[in-house]
């Protein structure tokens, strides 16, 4: 079954757009999305500010740089990241399957309940109620809500996907396992290491979570969305349906083999450091099987990926992802490990991969929606321009910057320097950061700002709580 | 099987999960079986009493308003030193995880890039078998430096002025202040103060090592003293 079929037949005998997507949910997802992004900009923004002790705010307990720093990651994790994913699963996977979601107010109630969490979240940080899990800060009280909610997004998205026949689209293949892989990952990282298993193996298990939270999290559902958008906007079928195969497969094998790479050099025995780290190195083979198969999908499609902003923003998060993938595959490696572990060029990476990867999909999927939800077209094409501008060459910059700043960090050290030496030499490293940040943040705010004008300008008649009759088209 | 629900479900999302999780988890919970996890009250030792008997005499005041007075029997006041130390501890890891301290200093000695020259030796999995380390503080992340050796490296006077005002010690630190564990003064720890103290001096204070410094040889005395 090909993306083409499946997606712009307006037959009479399809179910028709308006029955399937709850379409004032995606938006309000988006919002919500959108929201956390800028909660986490201002807590980056004052842990940046700390660094170059220039914190305008010092000395407030509930401003503690420290707890901030855990709003900034998990705001993005499950305030943005989350919050963006769920909304675009509600247009794909109904579209994708021809069904619902399992039950209209479930689906409100997921909503409620996971802005919920991550409200809580914020808060509880904010209190200091921190658990000393990376990633997984949330506090242990609202763990069991925050699990109970995955399980019901595993149940009212898995309903539709698992009443489709037959053999599933590529899309489909990386929520339904994404949709597991989630709930199971959430309850590990959570639950194990707290309650269970202490020292090493807590962060043999804790390394498990941060990676399976990207990998089987983020990554999947990432995907999922790509091989979904990308061959529509392109109008034409993934290149190679084999090599789609291949990247899922090697994906959901390698993935989770990987998490103690996050802890190489610790006391966890060695040769399961050195299993991860092989892994990490045979996953890199199967991603670049993937870009190969969406440069494949690209290729003779003329300059689509320059003209067209959604298609853009796409093509350069793969982009990303096929750089932070380098990098990852040389970082894994024990030499390299020696010198780049604890520095910046780790925090370079992950805002590679969290921002220009898949912030950016997820922009450029709010680039190409929003105007077909709200039935006009963005108030300001130009400000949509200068968002993706903003946005790319903000994180080149940053995660450039940072990715250098670590490698002199880690000489630093390594040539037995005083400590206060390898932080003057982080200085104009962190300063450069911070403006980079500056320029990404403003670029969100534009965004939203957008967003707010084309809503006002959207037509009421077909306002968006009451769909408008007879829009099939893709 | 490769692009049906069955496959996916049942192999990709728990299977390989599943595999992950046994050869990358159960594995080394497996090999450490033999370490029982320490309770809080079995991490007090002679180093880390010392410490905390010590705060009370640098902070008397500040120790007395958190904890009271010890009993006057040394048998009881033993036991009612170690009662407040085991809290402080709990106290003080709490605190040291809700300000996100391990998000800017590590708790482990690699055996590479000269950190056992830095910090001291090598971590072992021995010294987290704990309650303390349950999640584990390996941390990721180094703005500062590592804290596992950290105990009875420094005075809790310096401690005390150096989380009051970081820069007041460090000149251009960019660690942030902690005057919210403090009465308006360094010498006035609250019990939260104490309880960060207690936790920062037990680190290391286990190792044969401790207290550790840098490139440190014992002075001629105490070699000579040990040979006697
Ligand atoms: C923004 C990152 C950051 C945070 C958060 C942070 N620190 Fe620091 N810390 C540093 C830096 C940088 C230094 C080295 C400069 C200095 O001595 O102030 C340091 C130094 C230290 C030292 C002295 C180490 C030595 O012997 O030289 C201790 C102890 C310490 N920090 C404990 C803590 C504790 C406890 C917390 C949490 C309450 C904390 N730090 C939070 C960055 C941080
Ligand atoms: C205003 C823009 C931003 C600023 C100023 C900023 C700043 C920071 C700072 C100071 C840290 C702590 C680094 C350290 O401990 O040394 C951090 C960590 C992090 N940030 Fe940002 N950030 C920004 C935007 C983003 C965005 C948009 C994302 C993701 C979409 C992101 C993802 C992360 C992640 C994943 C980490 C954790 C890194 C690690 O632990 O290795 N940040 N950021």
């Amino acid at each position: 079954m090909s993306a083409g079929t499946n997606v712009v037949t307006a037959d009479r005998n399809f179910p028709k757009h308006q029955d399937l997507v709850e379409e004032r949910l995606v938006l309000w997802y988006f919002v919500a999305a959108l929201t956390f992004m800028t909660v986490s900009m201002l807590a980056g923004t004052l842990m940046g500010l700390q660094l170059i002790r220039h914190n305008p705010l010092p000395a407030i307990e509930i401003l503690s740089p420290g707890r901030w720093r855990m709003i900034h990651t998990n705001a993005i994790a499950y305030g943005f990241l989350a919050n963006a994913f769920l909304g675009i699963m509600h247009w794909v996977i109904p579209r994708l399957t021809l069904r619902p979601c399992l039950n209209r107010q479930l689906s409100y109630l997921i909503f409620a309940a996971w802005q919920f969490v991550v409200l809580a979240t914020a808060v509880g940080l904010i209190f200091g109620q921190a658990q000393g899990l990376e990633w997984g800060e949330t506090p242990v009280w609202i763990d069991p809500v925050a699990q109970l909610g995955l399980l019901l997004v595993a149940i009212n998205f898995g309903a539709p996907i698992l009443q489709t026949r037959g053999p599933m689209y590529v899309t489909l293949w990386y929520y339904l396992a994404a949709l597991v892989w989630t709930f199971l990952t959430y309850a590990m990282g959570n639950f194990v290491p707290e309650y269970f298993v202490c020292g090493s193996s807590a962060g043999a298990v804790g390394g498990l979570f941060i990676h399976d939270l990207v990998g089987l999290f983020v990554t999947p559902l990432g995907w999922g969305m790509m091989y979904y958008f990308v061959p529509i906007l392109l109008k034409r079928p993934m290149w190679s349906h084999g090599l789609s195969l291949v990247g899922f497969w090697g994906l959901a094998f390698f993935y989770p083999l990987q998490g103690i790479h996050h802890f190489l050099y610790t006391p966890i025995p060695m040769f399961l450091q050195y299993g991860a780290v092989l892994s990490t190195i045979a996953l890199e083979l199967v991603v670049v099987t993937v870009i190969i198969n969406f440069v494949g999908t690209l290729y003779g499609t003329g300059g689509l990926v320059v003209t067209n902003l959604p298609l853009r923003y796409f093509y350069t998060g793969i982009l990303f992802y096929f750089l932070t993938c380098l990098q990852c595959a040389l970082q894994v490696t024990m030499t390299f490990q020696a010198l780049i572990h604890f520095t910046d060029w780790v925090v370079g990476h992950a805002h590679m991969v969290m921002f220009g990867v898949f912030s950016m999909w997820q922009l450029g999927v709010m680039t190409y929606l929003v105007p077909r939800i709200l039935k006009t077209e963005w108030y300001s094409t130009k400000w949509c321009e200068w968002h993706y501008w903003a946005s790319a060459g903000g994180l080149l910059v940053m995660s450039g910057d940072l990715i250098l700043g670590g490698l002199f960090q880690g000489w630093s050290w390594a040539a037995l320097q005083p400590w206060d030496a390898s932080i003057r030499l982080s200085l104009p490293f962190w300063s450069v950061r911070l403006v980079a940040g500056l320029v990404i943040f403003a670029a969100q705010l534009l965004f939203l700002l957008n967003f707010y004008l084309t809503w006002r300008n959207a037509p009421r008649s077909t306002s968006v709580t009451e769909p408008a009759s007879g829009l099939a088209t893709a | 099987m490769f692009e049906r629900k069955s496959g996916i479900i049942l192999i990709a999302g728990i299977g390989f999960f599943a595999l992950a999780f046994l050869s990358n988890a159960v594995v080394p919970v497996l090999m450490y079986q033999h370490m029982p996890e320490k309770s809080v009250k079995e991490l007090i030792n002679g180093n880390l009493r010392y410490q905390f008997e010590d705060l009370a005499q640098r902070f008397p005041e500040a120790f007395e308003k958190a904890y009271g007075q010890p009993p006057a029997d040394p048998e009881q006041a033993s036991t009612w030193y170690n009662d407040h130390c085991e809290s402080a501890l709990k106290l003080g890891h709490q605190i040291y995880v809700g300000e996100g301290c391990w998000h800017c200093h590590s708790q482990f000695v690699r055996p590479v890039s000269n950190e056992d020259r830095r910090w001291g030796p090598v971590s072992k999995s021995w010294e987290y078998q704990n309650e303390l380390q349950r999640p584990v503080m390996f941390g990721t992340r180094r703005v500062g430096p590592d804290l596992c050796r950290e105990g009875g490296r420094r005075s809790s006077d310096w401690q005390a002025v150096h989380f009051f005002n970081p820069e007041a010690l460090s000149v251009g630190s960019p660690m942030p202040r902690y005057p919210w564990l403090f009465d308006g003064a360094p010498d006035k720890p609250t019990i939260r103060g104490l309880a960060l103290l207690t936790y920062i001096q037990w680190l290391g204070s286990w190792h044969e090592t401790y207290p550790y410094y840098e490139d440190y040889i014992p002075v001629p005395i105490k070699t000579a003293s040990k040979t006697e």
